[in-house]
């Protein structure tokens, strides 16, 4: 059954030493108050599942700047110049993986795969110490699945039962990483009653959502 | 010879030649994304954003930026009527499975086989491949837009990429401001040259040797 909590009491789910994955794309999508909860908490030694480690100044970006993560996941990280700095002298331990091989990754973990197989990343150091296999006389690199002990994601509009719907770009990783976490937390900028979102909207069924946290409101001008 | 940013318009105008109505195309950041400005007239091509839609619009205006629409870039960005949103295995589904036409991006080396050298220096800069990675082996057609020399006046178009591969041998064509390159068996052939320049200039611009159109055709 999906819980409505307060962010303290969602973010004390979070444990010293736990793999967590994050939804969100530089920021966009990316569940921000319990980012900063985390980082109120000082929650450390994480391994931190993300597409990115955001724009510096922001709430993910805050994850890296007050030390919560010692080991780092992610397909870019361009945009928050401390974790280049902390991953160059050895402070931070990074994997970067291709986008499209992470989210499948992700997949495989919440859909019960042992892996995928993907030609992304045949020719390059992506493949260093990982199993080729030929199919149809084509190469693919086994990638295997990325779970988490818990995901923090966002979404725009949630009933108590726990559905989630997503706004435009702020979907990306947010539906595959609801699958892969043992506890999933998302924070939501509408809490509507069951019944209220039509069955065909949903975008994740209630089933994967453990807790629900409503977010501080903001403005949206066009929703849908 | 054009000054530098006439040479940088001729090339976006030139790579915005390579599409057709209904091509789905992802523009990488940068130079690529200028191409969206410069389609012939007539030709309306849907714009796919790796983030997670289809249908990439005009940057908004200010005061009306949609926290939710990002470009692949992070910077705001619309969704035009008839667009898209979906999550990002859909995205990936899309880009990796060869439904996008082309994918136009920068490069910080290609060489001759078409491998192509973009997310990472070696102990200098290193980013992450985003996206990059995906595009590159799942797009139909890989373009490369780029100014032809690095800042500090480095050579780009080369024999063999000495910094670590996005791709390997998946580049079809190289557009830069100095002209227009096709990878082929048998090298890169410069099939156009920039206003003002020579097959000679080109070359002394790069380190692949480079077929002429007619050396192509004759030695075949």
């Amino acid at each position: 059954m999906t819980k409505v909590i307060s962010p303290e009491e969602a973010i004390s789910k979070i444990k010293n030493g736990m793999t967590i994955m994050v939804g969100g794309f530089i920021g966009c999508g990316a569940p921000s108050q319990l980012l900063e909860e985390v980082c109120r908490k000082q929650v450390k030694e994480l391994t931190l599942i993300a597409n990115d480690t955001g724009i510096l100044g922001d709430a993910m970006s805050q994850l890296i700047v007050q030390r919560c993560v010692n080991k780092l996941i992610a397909t870019h990280i361009g945009t928050n110049k401390e974790t280049g700095r902390q991953m160059s002298v050895g402070e931070l331990e990074v994997k970067l993986i291709p986008q499209g091989t992470l989210v499948e990754q992700i997949r495989a973990a919440g859909a019960g795969l042992g892996g995928i197989l993907t030609p992304t990343g045949i020719g390059t150091l992506v493949e260093e110490g990982k199993q080729k296999l030929v199919v149809n006389d084509t190469e693919y690199l086994l990638e295997l699945p990325v779970r988490a002990n818990v995901a923090l994601l966002n979404a725009y509009k949630a009933d108590k039962a726990g559905n989630l719907v997503y706004r435009r770009a702020a979907r990306n990783f947010n539906p595959l990483m609801a699958t892969a976490a043992e506890t999933v937390i998302a924070q939501v900028d509408r809490i509507v009653e069951v019944g209220e979102i039509d069955p065909d909207e949903v975008m994740t069924p209630g089933i994967f959502v453990d807790y629900l946290v409503q977010k501080q409101p903001r403005e949206v001008s066009s929703v849908g | 010879m054009l000054d530098k940013e006439a040479r940088i318009d001729w090339l976006i105008k030139r790579v915005a030649q390579e599409f057709k109505t209904g091509d789905v195309v992802n523009l990488g950041i940068g130079i690529p994304t200028r191409v969206a400005n410069a389609l012939p007239e007539g030709i309306k091509i849907i714009l796919q954003s790796e983030n997670g839609y289809m249908g990439v619009g005009p940057v908004p205006e200010a005061g009306k930026e949609d926290p939710d629409i990002v470009n692949a870039g992070g910077q705001y960005a619309t969704i035009l009527p008839g667009g898209c949103s979906f999550d990002s295995a859909m995205s990936f589904a899309i880009i990796r499975g060869g439904h996008v036409d082309a994918t136009v991006l920068g490069a910080l080396q290609v060489d001759e086989d078409g491998n192509l050298a973009s997310w990472m220096i070696p102990g200098k800069m290193v980013p992450g491949m985003g996206g990059a990675m995906d595009l590159v082996v799942g797009a139909r057609r890989v373009i490369v837009a780029m100014e032809h020399a690095a800042k500090n006046g480095g050579i780009k178009v080369l024999k063999k990429c000495t910094l670590p591969l996005t791709a390997s041998r998946q580049v079809n064509l190289i557009v830069t401001d100095m002209g227009v390159i096709e990878v082929t068996p048998k090298g890169l052939v410069l099939r156009e040259i920039a206003p003002g320049l020579t097959f000679a200039e080109v070359q002394a611009c790069t380190e692949a040797i480079l077929l002429t159109p007619e050396s192509e055709i004759v030695e075949v």
